[in-house]
């Protein structure tokens, strides 16, 4: 392996980490605010179909992640109803999301496109173009830095760019803005909100629909950036995978980026190597595939110290006498 | 004449068939302390929720300073001058004091301009009303009584001229408590109207100017403070002539039942509970043991009822007991004579979902009695638990209802009923009387009474120094896990005791808030 494949590998990171960071974020706003989501696989798969087929039909990727988003939305707009304002388990509510993506996209792809609920192939504008940043081509023969630059870091679409600025986003948002104390707040003690004159319902629902907003962006991007086309549960698991980095990275922003990192670098390994030669054992494929999983099944044991869930998580509000 | 700062007419409220306020009506006036007395369910905390905007009352006006006011929500509560002090503080845990003051009442989008003004308010605030408290401290790290300040310091930000304090001094000790009333007389100066809600008597009667009483959602009377007693509160209250003193012989202490020898307990997260506690109960006496909540006194309970592993050495009638591996559970303990009475009753007293003869029979269900081959005879379980009922007056004496349905002091009944009728050499009893009203609560001490004289041993465990002075033949104080020393009841009082609570032995000397409340953090058991 030499630098060139160094810098190839930390490409594709940052690629497959950009899914994972949108939805990593989404569920930070959703939790943060004491409405647990496992439903983020379904809206990213939602939303990556509607902007694949929107895409497909327009010929424009901006309409194509507009439909990503406003599908992603509604379906979070069903978790909140069902969590929120009936007070539901949210878990079921998360997991009938996902059910319900998983069956919609085909069905729907299969009666559109008929092409086995695939959406067709997208190409030129109904697909994001990689943007270089400035001086990249003038900085690449830098030894060094100059690959890591022009390779790495230059040469993505537009979303990757907006995923990476949502974390000092995130960040400043909840830690130095009304909204972001108030919605902390209501995640940790929704009883000390309610005294303040301070509506907890709204609060939560601004909180699912930026969660669902950004789950938009995750799906749009896997379907339209990292991918050309929808195909059958493309999600494969990026939802969950974005959850056990949240616990990873205890609710915060800027873990939450090094988490997302961390999950895509082992994909991007996994994607390029088919086994690794470690000279004394071989690790086989299979194995490697694996790594990502096997990872988030080790932090959502616990194994990552402990991670102390927003108190109020997963609780309905309801105002006690 | 003045308008009254808060007057309600004709308030009612109802939750499906329960009337919770019945046509209530009540004037406050301006610059006095005005007490709420009455028994849990009274309808005191519904009151006090239609006026801070929780609930909407289903008849009813309000007129606050002259004006009629609707109240739809908390924020037209604290925009017509209201602030509520919540018994169970409504405070966010990991959140600074200034974090939390400000939270709803932000000046802009922005924290850092809201909490900069907050700054300098608070200081202004803390000095005005002597409520001084570290800005920058988290709440997790704070004791009851600094996070009560909290509580009250949020309300002042909010401009608050009429302030309602629910249950203060529940989770205070003496001097906490003296503390938070000479601050409410300090508002009182400042021309603040306060209205306390308790069930305590005797802060009615030190504290009010005015005290209006409540039973079964009606408001029965209001009567100036210095033309009633607490005789006649209590009868007012509970509708009947009461026992404010509880009625015993001279203790007759026998052989030694239980001796606990250097028991120590650690929690889950590593922290020592305990740090070798050594005691003895005899036959025919009762030992009260008192602290502030937090103290280890829960698991010093918890370990001897069988709930929590220790170690040292425990001895029941002479026969050790173990204290961890499988013989040191709950049932063991039960065969050899030691009944539980357990803290908190909904959580581990009783199963709210059940029937009340179901849980009248839990953890005595596999007696002989009520077996019936390889099934359960359930007719004489229940037999057996309606004759319980019947003879501890459970209301309703319906043993088809769930436990959730009875009032808190039946509940207790309960749970007393299981334990006490099973005749124990030993009886441990947590909190006996927490949110039980006053009728309940001669009961039950006529009842742990009884079972002294009957030449048994009670371990009684209180936060309540009224019940611990009353009840007790010993006291044992408690603090950080350790027996601070003992005293008899007839020669100490509660400042005693409340020191000695705190961690200061030297009890003669004085000691201020600050002293006690700084011993108290230190423990780490006022933060609980």
């Amino acid at each position: 392996m030499n630098y060139l494949d160094l810098v190839q590998i930390l490409d594709s990171t940052i690629r497959l980490s950009t899914p994972l960071l949108f939805a990593c974020l989404a569920g930070l706003f959703s939790e943060r605010s004491g409405v647990f989501d496992i439903g983020l696989e379904g809206k990213i798969l939602i939303s990556a179909f509607f902007s694949a087929a929107v895409a497909a039909l327009t010929g424009s990727v901006w309409l194509g992640l507009g439909a990503g988003i406003a599908a992603s939305v509604v379906f979070a707009l069903i978790h909140g109803l069902a969590s929120i304002t009936f007070r539901g388990d949210q878990l079921i509510s998360g997991v009938a999301i996902n059910f319900l993506a998983a069956g919609m996209t085909v069905l729907i792809a299969q009666d559109w496109f008929a092409q086995g609920g695939r959406t067709p192939q997208l190409s030129g504008s109904a697909r994001f173009s990689s943007i270089d940043l400035p001086f990249a081509d003038a900085l690449r023969d830098v030894p060094l830095l100059g690959p890591l630059y022009a390779e790495a870091l230059s040469g993505h679409t537009i979303l990757v760019y907006a995923g990476l600025l949502a974390v000092p986003l995130t960040w400043y948002v909840l830690f130095r803005t009304r909204f972001g104390l108030r919605l902390r707040a209501v995640g940790e003690n929704p009883g000390a909100v309610d005294t303040a004159g301070v509506s907890v319902v709204r609060l939560r629902y601004a909180a699912v629909l930026i969660c669902g907003v950004l789950c938009g962006m995750a799906g749009s991007y896997l379907a339209t950036g990292l991918a050309a086309s929808f195909t059958q549960n493309m999600s494969a698991g990026r939802g969950f995978i974005a959850l056990a980095a949240l616990i990873f990275a205890k609710w915060r922003p800027w873990y939450a980026l090094g988490a997302c990192l961390l999950f895509g670098l082992l994909q991007a390994i996994s994607n390029r190597y088919s086994s690794i030669d470690l000279v004394v054992i071989e690790i086989p494929n299979a194995f490697v595939l694996a790594l990502p999983y096997i990872l988030t099944v080790v932090i959502l044991a616990g194994f990552v110290g402990k991670a102390t869930p927003p108190r109020a998580g997963g609780e309905p509000y309801v105002k006690e006498r | 004449m003045t308008a009254p700062a808060i007057e309600l007419k004709g308030i009612s409220k109802a939750f499906g068939p329960v009337q919770a306020n019945k046509d209530i009506a009540i004037r406050v006036m301006p610059g006095t302390i005005h007490g709420i007395i009455g028994e849990n369910g009274a309808g005191k905390s519904t009151l006090m929720s239609i006026l801070y905007g929780f609930y909407k009352a289903d008849k009813g006006e309000i007129f606050i300073r002259g004006q009629k006011t609707e109240i739809p929500d908390s924020q037209a509560a604290i925009a017509a001058g209201i602030g509520m002090v919540f018994q169970h503080f409504k405070l966010v845990q990991n959140f600074t004091v200034l974090e939390n003051i400000v939270l709803g009442a932000e000046e802009g989008a922005f924290l850092k301009t809201s909490l900069g003004k907050a700054r300098k308010l608070l200081k202004e605030l803390s000095e005005e009303y002597e409520l001084h408290v570290d800005p920058d401290a988290k709440i997790e790290d704070l004791g009851v009584g600094m996070q009560q300040r909290v509580e009250i310091l949020k309300a002042l930000y909010r401009r608050a001229d009429i302030l309602i304090l629910d249950e203060p001094t529940g989770v205070l000790t003496p001097a906490e408590a003296d503390h938070l009333f000479r601050i409410l007389e300090g508002l009182k100066r400042e021309g603040k109207t306060i209205i306390l809600i308790t069930h305590k008597l005797r802060e009615i009667m030190e504290t009010t100017d005015t005290v209006s009483v409540m039973r079964r959602g009606e408001m029965t009377a209001t009567v100036k403070t210095s033309e009633t007693s607490p005789q006649e509160l209590a009868e007012l209250m509970v509708g009947r002539e009461v026992l404010l003193r509880v009625e015993k012989k001279p203790a007759t202490p026998g052989d030694v039942v239980l001796e606990v020898e250097n028991l120590k307990v650690v929690d889950g997260s590593g922290v020592e509970r305990l740090r070798g506690i050594s005691l003895k109960v005899r036959a025919g006496e009762i030992l009260g043991i008192c602290g502030v909540a937090g103290n280890g006194q829960s698991e010093l309970l918890e370990v001897l009822g069988g709930m929590r592993v220790g170690t040292g050495k425990v001895t029941v009638n002479g026969q050790q007991i173990d204290l961890t591996g499988t013989k040191s559970d709950a049932r063991t303990r039960r065969k050899r004579g030691i009944a539980h009475v357990p803290e908190d009753r909904q959580t581990e007293g009783l199963i709210m979902d059940f029937f009340a003869w179901e849980n009248v029979g839990f953890g005595y269900h596999d007696d002989p009695r009520y077996q019936n081959g390889l099934m359960m005879d359930n007719n004489a379980l229940r037999e057996d638990a309606e004759a319980k009922i019947k003879k501890f007056d459970v209301r309703p004496a319906n043993c088809w209802l769930t436990a959730k349905n009875f009032s808190g002091g039946n509940q207790q009944k309960l749970v007393i009923a299981r334990e006490l009728e099973r005749n124990p050499d030993l009886l441990l009893v947590g909190q006996p009387t927490r949110g039980v009203d006053i009728g309940a609560i001669e009961f039950i001490h006529e009842q742990i009474v009884a079972l002294r004289d009957a030449g048994k041993a009670v371990l009684l465990v209180s936060v309540e120094l009224d019940e611990i002075l009353s009840l007790s033949d010993r006291i044992a104080v408690i603090f950080d896990g350790r027996i601070m020393g003992e005293r008899l009841p007839s020669e100490t009082d509660e400042r005693e005791l409340g020191l000695m609570m705190a961690g200061i032995t030297d009890t003669d000397k004085d000691h201020s808030v600050k002293d006690i409340e700084a011993n108290l953090a230190k423990a780490g058991g006022g933060s609980r």
